[in-house]
């Protein structure tokens, strides 16, 4: 797993998840809610995708973690590591 | 006092025979059945009646996905009944608008799907169940949906009446308006009842869902092969305006609505009750002022099944009596049991009779159950009303012994 992988990851989910999104020019250091329309029930949809459909769980305490794709990619390298070596 | 004078000023519709009223009066009236082969979810492929409209016209599709499909029915139609009546959201008061719409049931579309997919594929996990559940199946949701899509700020709720709903909505449509809670109200009816097996599910245990092999003849109303439901989904919604407010803007008058009444079985969770229904309508027309014999044409709410049916006619046949110059007709022998729509999509179907001076028929009516017998009866083909129509009754009945009748009169001014 890499970095640019995971991003690809979350912008699919975006993409399922808001798709009346234009998606190609996501800025990853940039905070996902300045430059798509997403509100806090579209995180919680994030969050629940990453459960079901790559066995990742992310706290809610943590879920500030997932604010730029960037922060996505640093969160969740560990977790997708973790999880692919279980 | 006579109470404030209520009128349709616009209507918005989706069924399984059109998505507007032009289009589903001509397939009314050309005999065309809008039933189908339908897929439901441990049951095989059922008779179904599915109401295809674009989704995409009034909703974005982030809002397709978190909503239901309830909801996307109310806002189609909602706002092609807008549009219908020449009202222009800019020009009016949001804050003034209500929202009251008909449910048979909600929430278990959305909440079986949910099940189901905890079960197949999550272990009975709850930490994979959606947070969108609860906004989903609370009642008000397809009422709801319609406010937030439209930007209304005034009351929105449903009114749980089972399959008497569609009528229920635009009764309590008219007394808000009579109250002054609301300018303009936006009721009616929807359902999206195909969609969860346990609807079918239910009927069939209840040894009352339709079986056919041509899904087109599987609801028939009045035949003696009649053995059950065809569930169907659909919506419409009205706009109701008081006549004064309508007169003033100039609004198209659709119809005036002269009087109703709800009243309750008291009897049975299931059984209908001749006697109430015949109550009912006997209340109704008191309420509207208006003797048996003013009445050109009845919808009935016949749903295909074999006791149902019988009841009803029971109930229509004692305030109608021998009189066959009542025509009476029933539109789910087209589309189904649009459930809580139906009372509201079957008005509509009915209401160009007041231009056209026809009434559409009961179709699938091959051989009449002699306990069905109207006198007034279309059967198979429409029919002119001699001296035109003029006043419509509508049925609607529903479980746990609900019962309501709506009465509109053309608008002469």
């Amino acid at each position: 797993m890499t970095k640019e992988k995971i991003k690809q990851i979350v912008l699919d989910i975006i993409a399922e998840i808001a798709p009346d999104e234009e998606l190609t020019d996501v800025k990853p250091e940039v905070r996902l809610r300045d430059q798509l329309d997403l509100d806090s029930m579209d995180f919680l949809d994030i969050v629940m995708e990453l459960r079901k459909q790559h066995g990742i769980d992310v706290p809610e305490a943590e879920y500030r973690e997932l604010e730029s794709l960037d922060s996505c990619a640093n969160y969740l390298l560990p977790k997708f590591e973790a999880a692919a070596a279980a | 006092m006579h109470p404030q004078r209520v009128v349709i000023t616009g209507v918005g519709l989706t069924c399984p025979l059109g998505n507007d009223l032009p289009t589903f009066r001509n397939a009314l009236l050309a005999g065309k059945s809008g039933v189908v082969k339908f897929p439901v979810r441990n049951m095989g492929e059922q008779a179904a009646g599915v109401s295809e409209f674009e989704k995409t016209k009034y909703q974005n599709r982030k809002e397709i996905r978190v909503g239901t499909r309830a909801g996307g029915i109310g806002i189609f139609c909602a706002h092609e009944a807008l549009e219908n009546a020449g009202l222009d959201l800019k020009d009016i008061d949001p804050s003034r608008i209500g929202v009251y719409l008909g449910i048979t049931e909600h929430g278990n579309v959305e909440t079986e799907t949910e099940v189901c997919q905890l079960v197949d594929h999550y272990d009975e996990d709850v930490k994979y169940w959606t947070h969108h559940h609860n906004p989903r199946t609370v009642a008000n949701n397809p009422a709801g949906e319609i406010t937030v899509n439209l930007g209304l700020t005034g009351p929105h709720y449903t009114i749980g009446a089972a399959c008497a709903a569609g009528n229920a909505g635009i009764i309590q449509g008219v007394q808000m308006l009579r109250l002054g809670e609301c300018d303009q109200a936006l009721a009616g009816g929807v359902s999206e009842s195909i969609r969860a097996f346990g609807i079918f599910a239910g009927f069939k245990s209840q040894g009352a869902l339709a079986a056919h092999d041509d899904p087109t003849q599987a609801s028939r109303p009045f035949d003696t092969d009649r053995n059950g439901i065809v569930v169907s989904e659909g919506g419409c919604i009205y706009v109701l305006e008081r006549l004064e407010d309508a007169l003033l803007r100039n609004a198209t008058i659709i119809a005036e609505i002269l009087g109703y009444r709800i009243n309750s079985d008291g009897t049975d969770y299931v059984l209908p009750n001749p006697e109430r229904q015949e109550e009912c309508i006997r209340q109704a027309l008191t309420n509207a002022e208006l003797d048996p014999s003013e009445v050109d044409l009845v919808s009935t709410h016949a749903t295909s099944t074999p006791q149902g049916d019988e009841q009803e006619c029971k109930a229509v046949r004692n305030v109608f009596g021998e009189d066959s110059s009542t025509l009476i007709n029933n539109t789910k022998s087209f589309i189904g049991h649009s459930m809580g729509a139906a009372g509201a999509i079957e008005l509509a179907g009915n209401l160009p009779s007041f231009e056209d001076g026809v009434a559409h028929a009961t179709i699938n009516l091959d051989n009449l159950d002699p306990n069905c017998h109207l006198p007034g009866l279309v059967i198979n083909q429409p029919q002119e009303k001699k001296g035109g129509v003029n006043v419509i009754l509508n049925n609607s009945f529903g479980m746990l012994g609900i019962n309501s009748v709506l009465l509109l009169k053309k608008f002469k001014g």
